[in-house]
């Protein structure tokens, strides 16, 4: 990602992100919080906001915000719920219960991988919104013929957290989504699905030069992807900047990211200014979480991803490669650190479990689960030994991701046994004999062949001569030689 | 009918009266009466049947249908019957079944009473007299040019007419003990949170209570029995089974310290002031202390009151877009057939009050109004406070005058709004009150002395009035 601002300039980031939590049912119903299903299947009369029905709160939606606080290092704090009153036709009762002027999770930081802290203002519970889709016409909200509403999503716990305005890229934005997500999934507390909408971000961008105050800002919505959200930012930055370059002013509005267009454009202005008229929720009791209660959830609560993080660097046993950092992140990030852990237990060395997981195993991250840590253990032993090269071990590695067994077994099956030194050795001298001129140039120190042989070698040995050994041999070759 | 629900249940229970009979005496009254004073909106003859036989053969292979066997009951038409209509009397509501029972309705099923149908009020339960309904007014059985009160004015009339010894009403500022009052019955509403709010249509969600119209107190006391107590299904409901009531209304007022509020009995038609007076001779007489205390806060409660409940009804009543169920008036895009449906919709008093709630929760405007009046609410109760530190029950008027002409106060919201002046504050406290008849004016009409006490204060509440109810039988 570039991002070169012009020089004198700075952008001031702060991000919205809502995300559905992953309970069994709804927030204020026994209706399912499920994603998929028939439209208007998972509706009952307090979703629907029928007449005379009445909100009940999901202690479990209550216990994963108090997750999320406790992740964010917030002050979980008595709270009560308020109405936001606007009309909408997917909002059956045409307010939203959601939580105003004293939300359960106070303040907070949370820290990025490289260690930069962002800062929490809030972290808290709401209900969601149906989903309208317009229909005929021109399937724009304006020009549609009729609209659909499915209220299977009305009534699903959202916690809606808002980080102060300390982010100052977007690339910094993307990481801090990034680690936020990681920790959604870590907790339990959502799956963190962008692409199913169960994550939602929105940006708040304003851009001022070193120095002076924050400038007027634009929100940015409709930012369904990483990617959408970096670019996004990165386009508006520069819009904002060129803005006030060409001596104009930022108005403070709220602005869709196209994705195919790869620009913000102002949403359609509403013809009155918002006024949500919140008041308290009189159909609802003040929610005081007691320190017995708060104690019970942080200890149901798995490892942070920062922790799990440190965890595994302290693994490796030396201090990380930026290689192995982002190994380290990614494997954290989709919860497979767990298998690096097991097989560095089983005796496996821990910096090729992880490149093996980051890479191989994370590519079909579905079938992790039915890796057994033992064989992944094993595998790595051969590969260490040398007794697989580092091709055959990924062969062997991917037959047991799909079928599961002995990796001693597999490696036989597919023919990869493993070359005593003797007979590497002897194939590396058939190879140099083969390729004299080569040869040659290597040993006059000309290093760009040394690929060339090392391939050759593992040509003509049907790749079971491990890249590694080849290569330490050659040197060993060449040194002699001198 | 005049045996009360009492009466009617225990006849039943021993099979000496079928259920079917009780109904179908409750029936003809109904076609009889109500042509002329218009209490119900449907009446439910078949299901009354089929249910009331479907007791009588539960009795007759030796089951208990319950402390309400077969009694007949009027039910006002803001509470939720599955598959009946369910109006709150506006045309916006019109032609909406809803697909559940409210609780209460569920509970007096469950205690054998038989629904008879439901009954007219004003709209959404704004008003005070029963005429802002789509379907027109209910009249007075003790005057048909006089309004019932309301806005629980069918369910009042329905009782006081003799077609149900029993109705449930909902109270937000005195639409239970106001009608009950003009109409000669005992109204009771229930400490808040006594009495589940699941499927009563809302108005005004931090005040309505929902609470019995009967003939007698033991009657009020036995149906707060059947219908209070926690429901899971209201998160405002206290954690606690039903007040238990019906073996206070005998108990008496021995040593009871009992407050004359000035507050509810100056200034008031002289008729009524009278009679609260003589109540308060009475309850002495039967062995209570009664001194005379005034409550200043009490004159700022209406106000207070007028700007809470239309807010919270603002909001309350911003579902009704035509959407999802009743009226729908179609228009060019959403926002239009929005406006269009509730204009169409929605009488002129709910109109009124949806403008005023929306000005006073306004930004700009939330704290001069509505966070005002919140603090003013809070005032009413440490008046309340200050007067239950040296008494066990206040007592005074439930209105200001007894029932008013049909028509008298429809010109001038103002005035209508006035005659809720004596119920409010109980209503804002969250206090149980209730309404018990004391006499006539001289020319007939009902007056209504109201008994409050403080919130829990049931018991208490049910001995005074039992108290009451027979001095004003041993008067007449």
């Amino acid at each position: 990602m570039t991002e070169t601002l012009p020089a004198g300039w700075e952008v001031v980031i702060g991000l919205e992100v809502h995300c559905e939590l992953a309970t069994t049912t709804k927030l204020f119903c026994g209706c399912l919080n499920a994603f998929g299903n028939e439209p208007n299947t998972n509706i009952c009369p307090v979703c629907l906001g029928l007449p005379g029905s009445l909100p009940v709160l999901n202690r479990q939606a209550v216990e994963l915000a108090m997750r999320i606080g406790t992740a964010l290092h917030s002050a979980i704090s008595p709270s009560t719920f308020h109405r936001k009153n606007y009309f909408y036709p997917d909002m059956p009762k045409d307010f939203q219960i959601s939580q105003y002027d004293a939300p359960i999770n106070r303040g907070g930081r949370l820290e990025l991988p490289d260690g930069t802290e962002v800062g929490i203002e809030r972290a808290h519970l709401e209900e969601d919104t149906g989903k309208t889709t317009h229909v005929g016409g021109s399937g724009r909200i304006g020009g549609a013929d009729y609209a659909l509403v499915d209220y299977n999503r009305a009534g699903v716990p959202l916690v809606e957290i808002v980080s102060a305005p300390d982010i100052r890229s977007a690339a910094q934005a993307r990481a801090y989504a990034g680690e936020l997500r990681a920790i959604l999934v870590a907790t339990g507390s959502s799956d963190g699905r962008m692409e199913e909408g169960s994550m939602r971000v929105d940006a708040n961008v304003s851009v001022r030069r070193e120095g002076e105050p924050f400038g007027t800002r634009c929100e940015i919505k409709n930012l369904n992807s990483m990617r959408s959200l970096g670019r996004a930012i990165e386009f508006e930055t520069a819009r904002q900047i060129a803005l006030v370059e060409a001596g104009g002013r930022v108005v403070q509005e709220t602005r869709h990211w196209e994705e195919g267009r790869g620009e913000t454009l102002p949403m359609r202005s509403k013809e009155e200014a918002d006024d949500y008229r919140y008041f308290p929720e009189p159909d609802l009791v003040p929610l005081e979480p007691d320190a017995v209660w708060q104690a019970g959830v942080a200890a149901a609560m798995g490892p942070l991803p920062a922790d799990r993080r440190a965890a595994l660097i302290g693994l490796l046993g030396s201090a990380p490669t930026p290689a192995q950092t982002e190994q380290v992140r990614s494997v954290v990030a989709s919860d497979l650190d767990a298998l690096v852990v097991a097989a560095a237990e089983r005796g496996a060395p821990a910096t090729l479990a992880l490149v093996r997981t980051a890479n191989e195993v994370a590519a079909v991250a579905g079938r992790a689960g039915s890796l057994d840590p033992g064989a992944f253990a094993r595998l790595l032993a051969l590969e260490a030994g040398g007794e697989l090269s580092a091709t055959q071990s990924k062969e062997v590695l991917a037959e047991l991701l799909v079928s599961g067994g002995d990796p001693g077994e597999i490696a036989r099956r597919l023919g990869f046994e493993a070359m005593d030194a003797g007979a590497l050795h002897a194939a590396i001298d058939r190879v140099l004999a083969e390729h004299p001129a080569d040869w040659e140039r290597f040993l006059a120190g000309e290093d760009k062949v040394r690929g060339f042989l090392i391939g050759a070698v593992k040509k003509a040995t049907a790749n079971q001569a491990d890249p590694g050994t080849v290569n330490a041999r050659l040197n060993e070759l060449r040194a002699g030689a001198r | 009918m005049s045996a009360t629900a009492a009466e009617l249940a225990a006849t039943v229970r021993t099979g000496a009266r079928r259920a079917r009979d009780v109904v179908e005496e409750s029936l003809a009254a109904i076609a009889a009466g109500d042509p002329e004073i218009h209490a119900f909106l449907e009446v439910l003859d078949d299901d009354a049947r089929a249910r009331a036989d479907a007791i009588d053969r539960a009795v007759a292979a030796g089951e208990d249908p319950g402390p309400l066997a077969g009694v007949p009951v009027a039910l006002k038409d803001n509470l939720c019957t599955r598959g009946v209509p369910t109006t709150c009397s506006s045309r916006i509501l019109a032609g909406w079944r809803p697909p559940y029972d409210a609780t209460v309705v569920e509970r007096l099923g469950a205690a054998g009473a038989v629904v008879i149908g439901k009954t007219n009020m004003d709209e959404f339960a704004m008003g005070s007299s029963t005429e802002n309904s789509c379907s027109g007014p209910t009249r007075n059985p003790h005057g048909h040019d006089r309004v019932p009160g309301g806005s629980s004015g069918g369910s009042a009339a329905a009782v006081a007419a003799g077609f149900v010894p029993l109705a449930l009403g909902s109270d937000t500022g005195g639409s239970i003990r106001q009608p009950a009052a003009f109409c000669g019955v005992v109204g009771m509403k229930p400490t808040y949170g006594t009495v589940s709010r699941y499927g009563l249509v809302a108005f005004a969600s931090s005040l309505d209570q929902i609470g019995p119209l009967t003939n007698s107190v033991a009657d009020a006391a036995l149906v707060l029995e059947v219908i209070g107590g926690h429901d899971r299904c209201d998160s405002t409901s206290l954690p606690q089974p039903a007040p238990e009531v019906v073996v206070a209304v005998e108990r008496g007022v021995e040593g009871v310290r009992i407050g004359l509020v000035s507050e509810l009995v100056d200034g008031l038609a002289p008729a009524v002031s009278g009679r609260v007076r003589e109540a308060a001779l009475a309850l002495e007489a039967a062995g209570a202390s009664v001194e005379e205390v005034s409550i200043p806060q009490f004159r700022y409660g209406l106000a207070a009151y007028y700007l809470i409940a239309p807010a919270e009804a603002s909001s309350n009543l911003a579902r009704f877009d035509g959407v999802r169920y009743g009226l729908r008036v179609d228009g060019p895009d959403v926002a239009a057939m929005n406006v269009a449906s509730r204009t169409a919709g929605f009488g002129a008093e709910v109109k009124r009050r949806i403008m005023l709630g929306t000005y006073a929760l306004s930004a700009g405007y939330y704290d001069a109004y509505y966070a005002k009046a919140q603090r003013v609410r809070t005032l009413v109760a440490d008046g309340f406070a200050y007067a239950y530190s040296k008494f066990d029950a206040l007592l005074g008027a439930t209105t200001p005058t007894t029932a008013f002409a049909l028509g008298e106060h429809t010109a001038d919201p103002l005035s209508m709004y006035l005659s809720d002046v004596c119920t409010v504050p109980a209503s804002l406290a969250g206090h149980p009150a209730i309404s018990v008849p004391f006499g006539d004016d001289g020319a007939g009409l009902p007056v209504g002395v109201q008994a409050m006490t403080p919130a829990l204060g049931e018991p208490m509440l049910f001995a005074v009035a039992g108290a009451l109810e027979r001095a004003a039988k041993a008067d007449r």
